[in-house]
């Protein structure tokens, strides 16, 4: 008596009051037009950047300060042209961008694993939990000199303070989701089995994952900002001219363009990050959850 | 996999209770109370027969959902025994089902956790949705369905358990009245084309006897069986049949003069 001979569907039987009940209970969803999302959120930015623009000249053109302290934008602009001419613009974006993509990743293989300890085990929780949120507080630009002074000036340096600075947060954001799954969801995984690793995988894991996304968002930020903080502090010639390092020869060579341009890459790259891998990922999970308000 | 939803009696001839309470009690911590510990299940003695439906009946803090969550292994008894026939499936008020995952994914996770091969999983599960009348509902995420439909997921994810018991804790209390009518109805089905047995907690006296085979009244602080009924009206049941309504009306007077004994205290 297996249970797929069931009863013909009638529309006046319970089938029928059942789909009629789903219809009127369902929850509708459309598609917005192109257009309008274009028009929702491309155009703010744009304005926004186009009035910053705008006071930028207006200063300029009313020289509150001289040309030196602050260059107008068709000077920063002629430092991004020679820079991409000279072939050297996306060598800094590439130097800096894959320092701190690999010292992210190393960060999300340290503390994913580090976060579920925390979250799961009492013992771990109350020996380091304090210390791991305190150590969030800590800027990681503390963290340079020692580790010049313990790794020298190269590479090395410059990942253990990208660690020192992302770790925290990737591990912390992991334990702020597995402490927001609501218990009875974990009740569900035990009684179907999910238990130990198979409960972290199934369950802790997939549940977590909007903490843990927006820990990853902050452990990207720490970890972009800590190697900048590194670049500029901890400059040396074997190390290539990355984003920090652009801003400190800047500095030296008193080119406030060269600074200026050095900042908007930073700040760029920063956006970009967040806007291309980020955003898109935190939206789809919020999302496929219904946790995203359409209007 | 026709198989999976056989008759419990069938496969197992020797065994003769699909649970059995022996003596059971619980206590739990309660500093403010004389002896450090409230008694909330006092001395429970109760046997459900493979295939039958029971529903346990009391009012708020008559220990009721404690006494699933026994039945089910989430906690332990302070006295006494359980034994079940295999691990039981459990349902909850709140449909339980997981956010991240379709309704058809969710009913292969729970096949996934019992070790049902991947290419079966799919066909299974879209079995399963069909038991409960959710053909084409595979892809859907759980907060495009409506409470009904939720609540027909996760019973087909309790389904995918394979278990001989089903333990139910208010499953339909949030619904409203026609979808829980609705659901009573495919309850009924289903048990009788599976054979499962189902413990079933309720506070709905009505809802209790619609359902049953047996109804367990139970008393409250401490959680003790005051009464017991065996409902004889045929299935299918309604809600609204003269005869579940007369059963209703004299176990309701049981089950006020129960509440009011807390009263004159």
């Amino acid at each position: 008596m297996a249970g797929t001979d069931t009863r013909p569907r009638d529309a006046r039987g319970p089938a029928g009051l059942e789909a009629g009940l789903d219809a009127l209970d369902s929850v509708q969803t459309g598609r917005t037009p192109l257009r309008e999302t274009l028009a929702r959120t491309v155009l703010p930015p744009v304005v926004a950047v186009a009035l910053v623009l705008v006071v930028w000249l207006l200063l300029v053109w009313a020289e509150v300060a001289p040309a030196y302290k602050l260059p107008p934008p068709s000077a920063v602009w002629d430092e991004v042209l020679d820079a991409w001419l000279q072939g050297t613009l996306l060598d800094h974006i590439w130097t800096s961008v894959s320092r701190g993509l690999l010292g992210f990743l190393m960060a999300l293989a340290i503390g994913t694993p580090l976060g579920l300890l925390v979250a799961r085990v009492e013992f771990v929780r109350a020996a380091i939990g304090p210390l791991l949120s305190g150590l969030q507080s800590l800027p990681s630009v503390a963290w340079v000199p020692p580790a010049v002074i313990w790794l020298g000036l190269n590479d090395s340096m410059m990942y253990a303070v990208i660690l020192l600075g992302a770790v925290p947060s990737v591990a912390n954001g992991l334990v702020a989701g597995i402490d927001q799954i609501p218990p009875l969801l974990l009740r569900a995984g035990r009684t179907l089995g999910a238990t130990g690793l198979r409960g972290a995988r199934h369950i802790v894991m997939p549940g977590a994952l909007p903490g843990y996304l927006a820990g990853l968002k902050q452990g990207w930020a720490f970890s972009w900002r800590s190697l900048m903080a590194a670049e500029i502090i901890a400059s040396s010639p074997d190390l290539g001219v990355g984003l920090g390092q652009l801003l400190e020869n800047g500095r030296n060579n008193a080119s406030m363009s060269q600074v200026f341009l050095a900042i908007f890459l930073i700040l760029l790259v920063g956006i970009a990050i967040d806007l291309l891998i980020f955003s898109p990922l935190e939206r789809w999970v919020l999302r496929s959850r219904g946790l995203l308000a359409t209007r | 996999m026709a198989t999976t939803l056989t008759k419990a009696a069938e496969g197992a001839t020797a065994v003769t209770h699909a649970a059995r309470i022996e003596h059971v009690s619980k206590s739990f911590p309660a500093p403010g109370l004389p002896g450090g510990q409230q008694l909330v299940l006092d001395d429970i003695t109760l046997d459900v027969a493979p295939g039958e439906f029971v529903t346990l009946l009391g009012a708020s803090g008559c220990g009721k959902s404690t006494l699933l969550n026994l039945v089910a292994g989430l906690d332990l008894p302070s006295t006494g025994t359980i034994s079940t026939d295999g691990r039981p499936a459990l349902m909850f008020q709140e449909h339980a089902l997981f956010p991240w995952l379709t309704a058809g994914k969710n009913i292969e996770l729970a096949l996934r956790l019992r070790g049902v091969a991947g290419p079966e999983r799919r066909q299974e599960a879209e079995r399963l949705l069909e038991l409960v009348r959710l053909q084409g509902a595979y892809r859907k995420r759980v907060h495009e369905l409506s409470g009904g439909m939720r609540q027909r997921v996760a019973l087909a994810r309790a389904l995918a358990q394979d278990s001989r018991l089903l333990l139910m804790d208010e499953p339909f209390a949030a619904l409203d009245a026609i979808t829980r009518d609705v659901l009573h109805d495919e309850l009924t089905r289903i048990w009788s084309e599976t054979g499962l047995s189902v413990l079933f907690v309720t506070h709905n006296v009505r809802e209790a006897v619609r359902l049953a085979q047996r109804v367990v009244l139970l008393a409250s602080r401490p959680g003790r069986i005051a009464q017991e009924w065996t409902v004889g009206i045929p299935q299918p049941r309604r809600i609204e049949d003269s005869a579940v309504a007369e059963l209703s009306v004299e176990i309701t007077e049981e089950l006020r003069g129960e509440i009011r004994r807390h009263g004159r205290h």
